[in-house]
């Protein structure tokens, strides 16, 4: 066996920050374990970003390269690390939890007889993996217990990438086998959904709806309440994949990234996917009927109550203060 | 085209959540389940696939005994049949466990398109139709919002990070997991829940299939989230916690 692997990443040509954070928890099952702490960077041309992880303190860094690796396929990448995780045999491979993972990752488990524990938000002694369940209402605790290696992929932001000590690791190349016609998906350019013409990433204040509102009808009460406030109006994925608001006023993974200095989270029960694209907000106050919504949890200022009632005395309240 | 629907039911949404005895997992009597949300799309596009090409939709779930009302509800919105894997240990299972049990029932069946959410509501571990294709050698294609026949196969909408989609051309047999949103879902009618009644569910067992039940990851324990932040609650009549709220954002937090 050989040691922890982190599978990184690439975003405009850089590391991704989230690949950072994979390596940041390499490191941390490396304190743990004992085990060396090794990245693998698969890709077409991954000199530059192997450097840029190799001037970090690892043990190895390989690139596991082929010409079919160009564009991202769950067919190419599977295929190319499944090779690579065969022949060097690791205790761990760690992952970003991002889309592409998601992608290919429980496949490349499952063909070495694994499954992934993903999405894995600390990693205690054990090691255990900490993930949530139930839509962040209840954590769960994981153990490997597979003869191979342990997959895990880590949820974006858990885990503080602090800058990993400097250092000269050694880089190596492996090539993998990998005909054309093994890749059964042709996938095309990737494309923005429609012009946006809202751009929330801006606003100083945002409201923000959630399914708690029931029906689009209830929406002017909303609306008011962020007039009241000079605020723009945000919504969680379920309004908008209901049509009530148009989808560029959806914040959270799948959808705008905010950082407003207030954000008032209205009837959002605050699930991991929409809490991502709002944490870096400066004050967060949440309204909700349930007292443990995980919203609470990254609220400064919450009102358990019901929305009906709270919202239109909100809107009140804050024309009386004449702000 | 003959499509399976890979279903789950899962705790209703609001279901207040109470940690079992052995704090393995949440206590199940007296909860309310509901098919999972993103489920519930992959029906939708199987539905509208079949009023455009025809062929027939076969809702197929695990879990015990019911998981059928679940089955019936799929029955009612329109699927022709239903496939039921009765398991009892569903959540004793891991990702690799319960997708070999789906792909022992769906590889009879051999469809043109295995459609499943891309995750559930419960667990979120949003891997069994990645690795259901992989079982069943099927290429695939996740996070998808709209599906299309072609001539040769299927061009299909995927969802990507901060606003982004790409299309994905692939052949069929293929294994998708469809993101919640693409479409809007429609409601059984009073004539689907009737028809429901009469349309076939088979009943398998988890021990018929040859899928084994060895486990590579465990879930050892439950626990409640602690919270991170120092989350100042406002309490009193909405009109008091309204009026603190404004204060404490005015003079406290200083953002108004």
């Amino acid at each position: 066996m050989s040691g922890i692997w982190v599978v990184v990443e690439e975003r405009d040509g850089r590391v991704s920050r989230i690949s950072w954070e994979a390596v940041a928890a390499g490191l941390r099952l490396g304190a743990l374990t004992g085990l060396s702490v090794n990245a693998a960077v698969p890709g077409a041309q991954t000199e530059t970003l192997a450097g840029e992880v190799a001037a970090r303190a690892l043990g190895k860094v390989v690139r596991v390269e082929h010409p079919l690796l160009a564009v991202y396929t769950a067919d190419g990448f599977t295929l190319a690390l499944q090779q690579f995780f065969e022949a060097e045999r690791p205790d761990y491979v760690v992952f970003p939890h991002s889309y592409q993972v998601r992608d290919y990752a429980p496949a490349l488990a499952a063909r070495l007889g694994e499954t992934l524990i993903g999405d894995v938000t600390s990693i205690g002694d054990g090691p255990v993996f900490a993930r949530q369940l139930m839509q962040g209402r209840l954590n769960g605790f994981y153990r490997h217990t597979g003869s191979g290696p342990c997959f895990v992929s880590v949820q974006a932001g858990a885990i503080r990438a602090e800058a990993a000590e400097a250092g000269a690791a050694e880089v190596s190349v492996f090539s993998p086998t990998i005909e054309a016609a093994q890749i059964r998906t042709r996938p095309g350019e990737r494309f923005r959904g429609s012009a946006q013409t809202v751009d929330l990433g801006s606003a100083q204040r945002i409201v923000s709806v959630g399914r708690g509102i029931k029906d689009a009808a209830n929406l002017p009460m909303i609306q008011e309440l962020a007039t009241a406030l000079n605020a723009e109006m945000g919504a969680s994925r379920p309004i908008c994949d209901n049509g009530w608001l148009p989808m560029e006023r959806q914040i959270g993974s799948s959808g705008q990234t905010v950082a407003p200095t207030l954000y008032l989270a209205v009837g959002i029960s605050g699930a991991i996917q929409h809490l991502v694209g709002m944490k870096g907000s400066q004050c967060v106050a949440a309204i909700n009927k349930d007292p443990d919504a995980p919203i609470f949890e990254a609220a400064d200022y919450g009102i358990a109550g019901d929305l009906f009632e709270v919202v239109p005395a909100l809107t009140e309240a804050v024309r009386a203060a004449k702000l | 085209m003959k499509i399976i629907v890979a279903i789950k039911q899962v705790p209703e949404r609001d279901a207040q959540l109470r940690i079992d005895a052995a704090g393995e997992w949440i206590e199940e009597t007296g909860l309310q389940f509901a098919l999972n949300e993103s489920d519930a799309y992959a029906l939708e596009e199987a539905l509208q696939l079949k009023e455009k090409h025809g062929g027939e939709v076969v809702a197929l779930s695990a879990g015990p005994e019911r998981v059928g009302s679940t089955i019936r509800e799929a029955l009612a919105k329109g699927a022709d049949r239903g496939i039921h894997i009765n398991c009892a240990d569903l959540g004793a299972r891991d990702a690799l466990g319960v997708a070999k049990l789906l792909a022992e029932a769906v590889k009879p069946e051999n469809p043109d398109l295995v459609l499943t959410g891309l995750q559930s509501d419960d667990l979120g571990q949003g891997q069994t139709g990645v690795i259901l294709a992989e079982l069943l050698g099927l290429p695939h294609a996740s996070l998808i919002l709209h599906v299309e026949k072609t001539e040769t196969g299927l061009a299909v909408k995927r969802e990507l990070e901060e606003g982004w989609f790409q299309s994905i051309e692939l052949a069929t047999p293929a294994v998708l997991t469809i993101q919640s949103g693409g479409s809007k879902l429609r409601y059984a009618t009073l004539m689907g829940i009737k028809r429901a009644k009469t349309k076939e569910v088979r009943t398998l067992t988890a021990a018929e299939l040859p899928a084994g039940s060895t486990k590579v990851a465990v879930l050892e324990r439950v626990a409640l989230p602690s919270k991170q932040k120092s989350t100042q609650m406002l309490t009193g009549t909405a009109k008091e916690a309204a009026a603190a709220l404004v204060e404490k954002l005015k003079f406290e937090a200083k953002v108004l």
